[in-house]
């Protein structure tokens, strides 16, 4: 009975704990599939242990140069994702301007297309236009998709910010350009920073929409695609866990720097 | 101050510094928040404008920070005109309703930031010893939302007084605060005016507010000045029933004059004879007019019908039944209703309590001839009656003086409903 | 959302909101218009007018050689449709299956990380939100390994026999999990939870827990607690969380080419065949169009009837 009550209470938590194993246990395959050493051309049967994955990771043609070329877009996607996204969000969070709600609503559908409808949309458009497919046109088609994640985030923080902020800055003795670096862009950064790194995460990532505006170029993500038909080599799931460690390394440090700046200044 | 018009260069040494308005006013499309206004603040005073809300109180004084751009009129800062300046030109600072503390900035640099944005080299020392001022020194490098409400209101007014503004401007600077804590920064912001001698015009709500802090109220009332004057002036001479609802409570009686002779005016109400000084009646009163005649609460006596014959003679006299009796501590309120008016109000300070004085007993309410003023019937008998009002004035503020309405009883008869909300 | 920018006083009217949350009125009525221009310009030229191309190219005939031109051909259309309706049935199937349980899965999540989590919130959120960050493929790829044939979940499932059960509902085939349906829901219900979760928790977390104590004082047991009181205040993350499921779902061809077989294919996978492979584009682009138009149409009736327009 008592048991029956103990479980009954912890109902929520229990679930909730199974729900994110089933989120963490392919990232753990991943993992400890990234020192097998597989029998045949695919990784996915237990051999032996092996660390040879790890010691040299660009072992296999092409992989390297794709995690690269993935980088490069991610970084360049991001920037100018960012700089489009914050400039529109700020004159949808602070002006009223006729055609606002038409706007809003174009930011709003690229989020609520599925990517393939995209994808094969832009397509369509190289292809009337005779644009040759590669680093450009995957670059256009990633900073398109990540423009509305950018505005989205930064419109929110703006929104949510005091007006009387701004105006204390002016009464302040700062004019346009300094209420806007001192008093604005600062108060706004979490959300410009928030938007720009979803953009890094969705481009790094994004295969469907580069599937079909790439031609031969290969991201990452369009490598792993191609080894699951050719034959998966181990050095991928090695990617895979060094993105999951930098990832999860990268968000404890920024809460750490946080936590222990706030405890410093107290 | 000096230094001040010296780095802003925006006046001449030795001008005067009071702050005139001309004909200033604000509309929004249809709706006009300040009506064409006339009002001069002179210089070092502590000025305070009161109103409710949405009355326009707030919106004149964005216009004096030149956050708002009025519709028309001028602005002027002693000789200079003002008005077309951009609020980070003028010499004004601002204490900012729930403060406008900056986020991102610690407590050193939200006081710093004004004296940055005019290029002074060295701030450390004005700003150390601004914060000593507000005794705020050890939290320097605290960020904002790690200080309390009080903190912050203080961190507020440093903000603004380091720049040493001609005028400082307060959008009700302690509204966010307990009721404890804001009576300490009332005297607080008292003393530090009367230190720094800068010009304060502050806007509130709050009538005790108003009266406590400033030498000139200015009670404005839907986009209009009232009534300007003296808290005490204003209090025992209101000239329109707004100025006697809001600033305390009046008793305020429908009356016709019956005749006027040697200084006084008298006036018939309720079936008795009330006279009034004429000096203290602001509308005309020709025989036959009709007029309010006012009394404070706290003005008014009250004796048991039986012993009536003791009210010494001259004194103005109601009859009637009291129908509540609220135990304050200091005082007891008492409301009577009578033929001359239903829930008048009387304050009666609890020194010797009368345990007969309760509900149901037939009282007379009396009072000083002199202490009764008059005003023109030609307006809201219920204007500036507070009907939904903070918890923490409910009790004191409340209006009860206004003649036959019966839904007022109900609503101080709440009071019970009031503090068991209270204490959840 | 206009509404949180302005947290001061009530101001005297609508006019002067505006006023205030635009300080920089001085400067000219240009300025939206400037700062919206090259985001704005980008997402007609390449989001839009590529729209407006496909529209054209789905009734266009002709071929790869010798060309196309616009004969307004729709017929195109009640073909892919006549042609391929089962990968349009089982998209919806498939993705509302996967939205279904990614609800179920997801609101204990977000409901443990916002209110039972304590000290471990933080952490169980980076490991929510961490597997973002690495490549959706190669986590897909290893259910090929979990779901593999022979392997311990698919043995365990067998022993307890509930994959009789599933392949009496047409779920599974046999003895082997991988390349059925199963397979598949399963993968797109993994890749889309954290969208479910994150809208989930965002909601539940701005519930004030003296709702809870205010609603058990008033008499309501821990079930009524949830079902009058939570489970309302999180309707907007429901909505937001299957609309960010159910959109992807429904057009991903990445799960069903992974894990499924043949007779799995959605309709991602035809028109992503059509469009690469087979290079019929009118008829690609056709579907296209019918997934576009249905997603849409999908999306603006469930925020309709959720009432949340707030999202757009």
């Amino acid at each position: 009975m008592a048991l029956l009550t103990w479980f009954r209470r912890r109902l929520v938590v229990i679930f909730g704990l199974l729900t994110l194993g089933y989120l963490l246990l392919p990232n753990v395959v991943v993992t400890v599939f990234s020192f097998n050493d597989p029998s045949g051309r695919f990784n996915y049967a237990w051999n032996e242990f092996s660390t040879d994955a790890w010691t040299d990771p660009c072992g296999v043609d092409g992989l390297c140069d794709s995690l690269a070329l993935s980088l490069q877009l991610a970084l360049w996607a991001t920037l100018a994702a960012t700089v489009l996204g914050t400039t529109t969000a700020f004159a949808l969070a602070r002006y009223r301007f006729r055609a606002r709600g038409a706007v809003n609503s174009l930011i709003f559908l690229p989020m609520a297309m599925p990517e393939v409808v995209m994808a094969a949309s832009l397509l369509t458009l190289f292809l009337n236009t005779g644009a040759r497919l590669g680093f450009w046109t995957v670059l256009i088609a990633h900073v398109m998709f990540c423009l509305s994640f950018v505005v989205t985030a930064v419109k929110a923080r703006v929104m949510s910010m005091d007006p009387r902020l701004e105006q204390a800055a002016q009464d302040l003795y700062a004019g346009p350009a300094q209420t806007f670096l001192r008093v604005t862009l600062p108060i706004a950064w979490p959300g410009i920073a928030a938007g720009a790194l979803l953009a890094f995460a969705l481009s790094f990532d994004d295969f469907i929409i580069t599937n079909f505006t790439a031609g031969s170029t290969v991201t990452f993500p369009m490598y792993v695609w191609g080894s699951a038909q050719r034959g998966t080599p181990v050095q991928i799931n090695v990617v895979g866990t060094a993105m999951f460690l930098v990832a999860v390394l990268v968000v404890v440090v920024s809460m750490a720097v946080g936590n222990g700046r706030k405890r410093m200044k107290a | 101050m000096r230094d001040v018009t010296e780095t802003t260069g925006t006046t001449a040494p030795g001008d005067g510094g009071d702050v005139r308005l001309s004909g200033i006013s604000r509309t929004y499309g249809d709706f006009t928040a300040v009506h064409p206004l006339d009002l001069t603040v002179p210089e070092g005073s502590f000025f305070a404008l009161l109103g409710a809300s949405g009355c326009g109180k707030t919106t004149t004084l964005r216009m004096i920070a030149g956050l708002e751009e009025p519709s028309s009129g001028s602005v002027h800062l002693g000789r200079q005109d003002v008005t077309r300046l951009p609020p980070y030109k003028r010499p004004v600072n601002t204490v900012f309703q729930s403060y406008a503390l900056f986020p991102h900035l610690d407590v050193f640099e939200n006081v710093a930031f004004g004296l940055r944005r005019r290029g002074v080299r060295s701030v450390r020392k004005q700003v150390r010893d601004m914060l000593d001022l507000v005794q705020l020194g050890e939290h320097a490098h605290r960020k904002p939302h790690q200080l309390s409400g009080g903190q912050q209101q203080r961190v507020a007014v440093a903000r603004a007084l380091i720049n040493h503004p001609k005028v400082l401007l307060l959008d009700e600077p302690l509204g966010a605060l307990d009721l404890k804590l804001r009576r300490r920064m009332q005297l607080e912001l008292k003393r530090i005016q009367t230190e720094v001698g800068i010009t304060f015009i502050h806007v509130t709500h709050d009538q005790e507010e108003a009266m406590t802090m400033a030498d000139t109220v200015a009670v404005m009332n839907a986009g209009r000045v009232e009534q300007l004057g003296a808290p005490a002036d204003l209090y025992e001479n209101p000239a329109t029933t707004f100025v006697a609802n809001f600033l305390g409570t009046s008793n305020l009686i429908e009356a016709e004059v019956a005749s006027t002779a040697g200084g006084e005016i008298l006036v018939r109400a309720g079936g008795g004879g009330l006279g009034v000084p004429a000096g203290r009646c602001s509308a005309p009163a020709g025989t036959g007019a009709r007029l309010l005649v006012g009394v404070r609460p706290e003005k008014a006596a009250l004796t048991l019908a039986d012993e009536a014959g003791r009210i010494p003679d001259g004194r103005n006299r109601v009859t009637g039944v009291i129908t509540e009796a609220s135990f304050l501590g200091v005082s007891t309120q008492y409301l009577v209703d009578s033929p001359a008016g239903k829930g008048l109000a009387v304050y009666a300070q609890n020194v010797d309590r009368d345990p007969r004085l309760a509900p149901g007993a037939q009282v007379v309410l009396h009072w000083d001839r002199a202490h009764t003023f008059a005003l023109d019937a030609a307006q809201d008998i219920e204007a500036g009656v507070e009907r939904v009002e903070p918890a923490t004035a409910a009790r004191t503020e409340e209006a009860p003086g206004t003649a036959g309405n019966p839904a007022r009883a109900g609503s101080t008869g709440g009071t019970g409903g009031g503090v068991k909300e209270a204490a959840g | 959302m206009s509404s949180t920018a302005l947290t001061g006083p009530p101001p005297p009217a609508p006019a002067a909101a505006a006023e205030e949350a635009a300080p920089a009125r001085r400067r000219g009525r240009l300025t939206p218009y400037l700062l919206l221009l090259p985001g704005l310009l980008w997402l007609l030229v390449f989001f839009v007018l590529p729209v407006v191309y496909q529209a054209s190219t789905s009734v266009q005939t002709g071929s790869l050689e010798a060309g196309y031109e616009v004969t307004w051909r729709f017929a195109t259309y009640t073909e892919a449709l006549a042609e391929y309706w089962p990968q349009f049935l089982r998209s919806v199937l498939y993705a509302g299956t996967a939205t279904a349980l990614c609800l179920l899965l997801g609101y204990p999540l977000a409901y443990l990380i916002a209110f039972r989590a304590g000290r471990w919130r933080n952490l169980i959120m980076i490991l929510v939100i961490a597997p973002f960050f690495t490549s959706f493929l190669v986590r897909t790829l290893a259910w090929k390994t979990i779901l593999a044939d022979g392997g311990a979940v698919v043995d365990a499932l067998n022993t307890l026999h509930v994959l009789d059960v599933t392949a009496g509902l047409g779920l599974t085939d046999g003895e082997r999990v991988l390349a059925t349906p199963l397979a598949v829901v399963c993968g797109l219900t993994y890749n889309f939870l954290p969208f479910m979760v994150l809208p989930l928790y965002t909601s539940l977390e701005r519930i004030d827990p003296r709702l809870h104590e205010a609603a058990a004082d008033l008499y309501a047991r821990p079930a009524t607690v949830f079902r009058k009181v939570t489970l309302p205040l999180s309707m907007p993350g429901v909505t937001a969380g299957t609309l960010l499921t159910f959109i992807p779902a429904g057009g991903d061809y990445v799960n069903a080419d992974l894990l499924g077989s043949t007779d799995t294919r959605m309709i991602g996978n035809v028109v992503q065949t059509q469009f690469l492979r087979v290079l019929d584009y009118p008829t690609a682009a056709a579907l296209s169009f019918i997934l576009m138009a249905v997603i849409l149409v999908a999306v603006s009736v469930h925020i309709r009837r959720s009432g949340t327009e707030d999202l757009v």
